[in-house]
């Protein structure tokens, strides 16, 4: 490193390796960040902040405590910014910190860390539809058949104030890995390799709590069009 | 009856649907898995439903930054000492 030829910082990221992780976009935002430009930063924190909070409730086991992790991620991107070799994308090395940040917290709480529900999430069953609504496993004509069949959705039933409501309070009641998940993922539009990254999981893994998450929100949004239906 | 039993059941597809939208079944296990859904009512309303669902997650607004919070980062952002 010491005898490397003196190179702007940008050229280093765009040389330094794996080459194909650095986006120029994310040269381009770096740049900008190291030279001070508020606006950058201002659209940062606007874009990744919520996710933050989000990801560090994971972690920790108040609202108030995720918000306070988040913040002090951004002080470590600030810290970190004239250090970061771009070896992962910029949004990955932030939410890296975030993590880091998020299990010293919760080390220093004395949380026990959620290691199961992220890292093995497959090892507690839980149906994506409850077993009373399928036939017996062992039924002589129709085994694991729907028992009562789910009902097609009239075609405007999800654009209402009122149901988009209430998928966000299904989004809510979920476990905070499972929420994370379907927030990055179907909320904020993240592809799964941007998702296992900022999680540090397992591509099996994000999708076991993706289905979880999503199977939940669509029996929310079933049990709530029935209710409005009758 | 042996056909019967290779064939998935609805209760079995539905824990599928995650890995066939995201492409993640193998080759046989797709199949089946179109088979299934070719002949089931059920199960078509079902995919069905998950992929609304999917599509009405990605037209919720996404969490806004509070107020407070922005000015404090931006603040921390000032203060930082740029090269």
């Amino acid at each position: 490193m010491a005898f490397m030829p003196r190179l702007s910082r940008v050229q280093l990221l765009r040389y330094s390796r794996p080459v194909a992780h650095v986006e120029a976009a994310d040269a381009q935002l770096l740049d900008a960040l190291r030279s001070g430009d508020e606006k950058t930063f201002a659209g940062l924190v606007r874009e990744y902040h919520p996710s933050l909070v989000r990801v560090a409730r994971i972690y920790v086991s108040t609202q108030s405590t995720a918000e306070e992790v988040a913040q002090e991620t951004w002080l470590g991107v600030l810290k970190g910014l004239e250090r970061f070799e771009g070896r992962s994308s910029l949004r990955t090395w932030i939410f890296s910190i975030l993590t880091n940040i998020a299990k010293t917290r919760a080390t220093r709480d004395g949380r026990t860390l959620p290691f199961s529900a992220l890292q093995d999430p497959a090892r507690v069953p839980e149906a994506a539809v409850a077993a009373d609504r399928f036939l017996d496993p062992e039924h002589p004509r129709w085994p694991g058949h729907w028992a009562i069949k789910p009902e097609p959705w009239p075609d405007d039933a999800l654009v209402t104030a009122e149901s988009r409501a209430l998928i966000a309070e299904a989004i809510e009641a979920l476990p905070a890995s499972q929420r994370a998940v379907i927030s990055l993922r179907d909320v904020e539009g993240w592809d799964s390799d941007e998702v296992c990254n900022a999680l540090d999981i397992s591509e099996t893994n994000q999708r076991v709590l993706l289905h979880r998450a999503r199977s939940k929100v669509r029996g929310a949004l079933e049990a709530y069009l029935q209710e409005s239906s009758e | 009856m042996n056909e019967q039993v290779e064939q998935l059941s609805c209760r079995e597809l539905v824990e599928l649907v995650t890995d066939y939208l995201e492409g993640a079944l193998s080759d046989e296990e797709h199949a089946r898995f179109e088979e299934h859904i070719a002949g089931c009512g059920g199960c078509k309303v079902y995919l069905e439903q998950i992929r609304r669902t999917v599509q009405a997650l990605g037209h919720l607004p996404e969490d806004a930054l509070t107020a407070d919070a922005e000015r404090d980062l931006l603040e921390a952002f000032r203060g930082w000492p740029s090269a």
